[in-house]
């Protein structure tokens, strides 16, 4: 069957399925299970009031638990045992999680990201809320705003992609096509750098690709928060004498610490996470291996289930807390 | 603690949208002046120029004798308090009050003392150390005006301070404002507002804006018993001054005038023997109107009438394009609607305008 009827014919059975669902459901509550009619009618009209929500719940729930939470402990499982020979699987204890430890790729994973973790969302929130301040009272900072948050559009591999041109090196006598290197030759460099070999810096050069494409959330973000303060505060600062940093440092950026709070812990995790860049630029070679990638290095390419799962656990341990600030905060923000 | 001297002064939006025109206006050290006028007349951006947050695009303002056209807000000498309170959220009340004082490097122990000093006026001791979101709204206007008097600046600016209080509120604050100003007597103020109340009760001098410019600037008695133009007649007041029209007949020192209902009303404001003729409008408030015998002003059916207990307001029926006619009748009186009631005024209350300004004025 050709592949674009076969695409419609999905989507026509899926969302008549959603909407039979939804349709059946109510109908089966409201006529057969609690009739509005017999001797408990009052009662059988509140119980299916609080039996409703469940209906609507449950697809998501399903999908959820199915998707989310079964895998998270199923690995918890996983990490727990070592797959032997003919893939008989035994419990070994904290094993893997000790081995792991015990490796240097490991602790210069753990080492790597909290260097990302200080370094990428900092400066994200600090360049975003520059860009959303210096744009917001320009004639053309609706553009230059667009511009700053097209990154977000790009895929982490496509901006990969990107900066690995920008770092890109060549034979010193041949023009040069990456753009950092032209820039370090023309102004005095002696010869052409493989930047991303250099170990310490090199991390640096990754994290400037995530730190791009952050940035513009940030800004959106936080441009927002300020177009939210109330003009007349501002006003008063100036009255009373306020230049124009002791608004933004002292009026502006504390009646906006609470968004400024949320971006930078949504950043956070997504720094936490950052797999594809490191995965397509240097693979986690040279020193800039990652938590993500080392995981993904040994429950793929390695197929060490065991160890793969116990660093998607110590992933997951060191997202959670931040998570958990993050909703807080964003409720508060809500309220 | 100043004079203001405004000079032609004019605003003019991205040199095409002109709001306000050749403003001339002396206030001196220890006025309270207020601004009134209806809705978009530009009285908050007269303020808001003095303040210096609006550029001054024509003419010259001098606080003190010295032009400060230029002269950034802080350094005006000007303290302005908003609508909206504009407390920093995120300060206590006393990093409020002490914000201006501390960017200005002022020694510790002279904060603290104009801070206690505020805090025992405004009553607002107990409130030092917490967040504007923990203060009622009262309180946070307080804190607002405390956020002032703490600069003890040469000219307070309030820009419709009460706006925002509920009905309870703006009496006891607005009788506060008073209070305060009494305390200082020397101290300048200039305050927006578009209810009349706080015009008539704060105000030294009452400035009416309106149409670009001011329609007439004096005492609140003056404006309410000898306007200068039928838009002060109707803007101070409440109800509106009725207006009927008509022609002088009589000149002299009273001045009798036929209205066009057939009717003769006499007012006390002397007239020329030319204006014998001349086509007018007379002006009376609803309050001055009385139901007794005499020469009836004004012969009408009452259509509806609001009783309010302390007054009774009668609307009479007027022809479709006609001019509404109010009479308020102290008391009350029960069963006038759609009976026939003859009004007459005294003499004195009787104003004359000619082509909108009052004859008085010549």
């Amino acid at each position: 069957m050709h592949p674009a009827l076969l695409g419609v014919i999905t989507i026509v059975i899926g969302v008549s399925g959603c909407v039979g669902y939804f349709y059946g459901a109510n109908l089966l509550l409201d006529k057969v299970i609690f009739p509005a009619r017999g001797p408990n009618m009052g009662r059988n009209i509140n119980r299916r009031e609080m039996i409703r929500p469940w209906i609507f719940l449950f697809p998501a729930m399903l999908g959820l638990g199915l998707y989310l939470a079964y895998p998270v402990f199923a690995t918890l499982r996983l990490s727990f045992l070592e797959r032997g020979a003919g893939d008989v699987y035994t419990f070994v204890g904290f094993k893997n999680y000790v081995q792991m430890f015990a490796e240097d790729k490991f602790m210069e994973a753990l080492r790597n990201n909290i260097l990302w973790l200080v370094v990428v969302p900092a400066a994200s929130t600090a360049f975003g809320l520059l860009t959303a301040q210096l744009t917001d009272r320009l004639r053309w900072g609706n553009f230059a705003k667009s511009v700053v948050f097209m990154p977000m559009a790009i895929s982490f591999v496509g901006a990969a992609v990107i900066f690995k041109l920008i770092y890109e090196a060549r034979p010193e006598d041949v023009a040069q096509i990456g753009v950092l290197n032209h820039l370090y030759l023309t102004f005095g460099g002696d010869a052409p750098q493989q930047w991303l070999t250099i170990p310490f810096w090199n991390n640096f050069f990754l994290m400037a690709v995530l730190i791009w494409i952050q940035t513009g959330f940030a800004m959106v973000i936080l441009s927002a928060a300020l177009r939210g303060i109330p003009e007349e505060t501002i006003e008063a600062a100036v009255i009373d004498g306020a230049n124009p940093f002791q608004i933004f440092f002292r009026i502006k950026v504390p009646q906006i610490m609470s968004t400024i709070v949320v971006v930078w812990t949504t950043i956070t995790i997504a720094t936490l996470k950052v797999f594809d860049i490191v995965f397509a630029m240097t693979n986690g070679q040279w020193e800039t291996q990652v938590l993500a990638n080392y995981m993904y290095t040994k429950m793929f390419v390695a197929r060490d289930w065991g160890m793969g799962s116990a660093s998607a656990m110590i992933i997951m341990l060191l997202v959670m807390p931040i998570l958990v600030w993050n909703v807080y905060n964003a409720r508060k923000e809500m309220r | 603690m100043a004079d203001l001297k405004l000079t032609n002064v004019g605003k003019t939006y991205g040199g095409a949208v002109n709001v306000l025109n050749d403003i001339n206006l002396d206030i001196k050290k220890g006025e309270l002046i207020v601004f009134v006028g209806p809705s978009g007349c530009g009285k908050s951006t007269l303020l808001r120029m003095i303040a210096g947050l609006e550029k001054i695009t024509d003419g010259e303002l001098q606080i003190d004798g010295q032009v400060v056209n230029d002269v950034p807000p802080a350094q005006r000498g000007i303290a302005m308090v908003f609508q909206s309170y504009a407390l920093y959220p995120h300060m206590t009340v006393r990093d409020n009050m002490s914000f201006a004082m501390k960017l200005a490097k002022k020694p510790k122990a002279e904060i603290d003392a104009a801070i206690e000093n505020a805090a025992r006026i405004l009553q607002l001791d107990d409130y030092l150390d917490r967040l504007p979101k923990a203060l009622s709204g009262g309180q946070r206007q307080r804190v607002a005006i405390g956020r002032s008097i703490v600069r003890d600046p040469k000219v307070y600016l309030f820009d419709e301070p009460l706006s925002n209080l509920d009905a309870a509120l703006r009496v006891a604050t607005r009788i506060e404002i008073a209070q305060l100003k009494e305390s200082m007597p020397d101290s300048t103020m200039i305050y927006v507002t578009h209810d009349q109340v706080e015009a008539m009760t704060l105000a030294t001098r009452i400035v009416v804006l309106a149409n670009k410019g001011i329609a007439q600037v004096g005492t609140p008695l003056e404006l309410y018993e000898r306007p200068e133009n039928e838009f002060v007649a109707q803007f101070i007041g409440s109800p509106a001054m009725n207006l009927l029209a008509g022609e002088i007949i009589e000149t002299g020192a009273v001045t009798k005038v036929r209205l066009d209902s057939g009717l003769m009303v006499a007012s006390a404001v002397p007239t020329q023997t030319a204006d014998k003729g001349l086509k007018v409008n007379v002006g009376v408030r609803p309050e001055d109107m009385v139901v007794a015998a005499g020469d009836a002003i004004y012969e009408g059916t009452v259509k509806f009438t609001e009783a309010l207990g302390e007054v009774t307001l009668l609307y009479f029926e007027t022809p479709v394009d006609g001019e509404p006619m109010l009479a308020k009748l102290p008391g009350i009186h029960q069963g006038l609607r759609g009976s026939t009631v003859r009004v007459c005024a005294a003499p004195e209350k009787v104003q004359i305008f000619a082509g909108g300004q009052s004859l008085y004025y010549r």
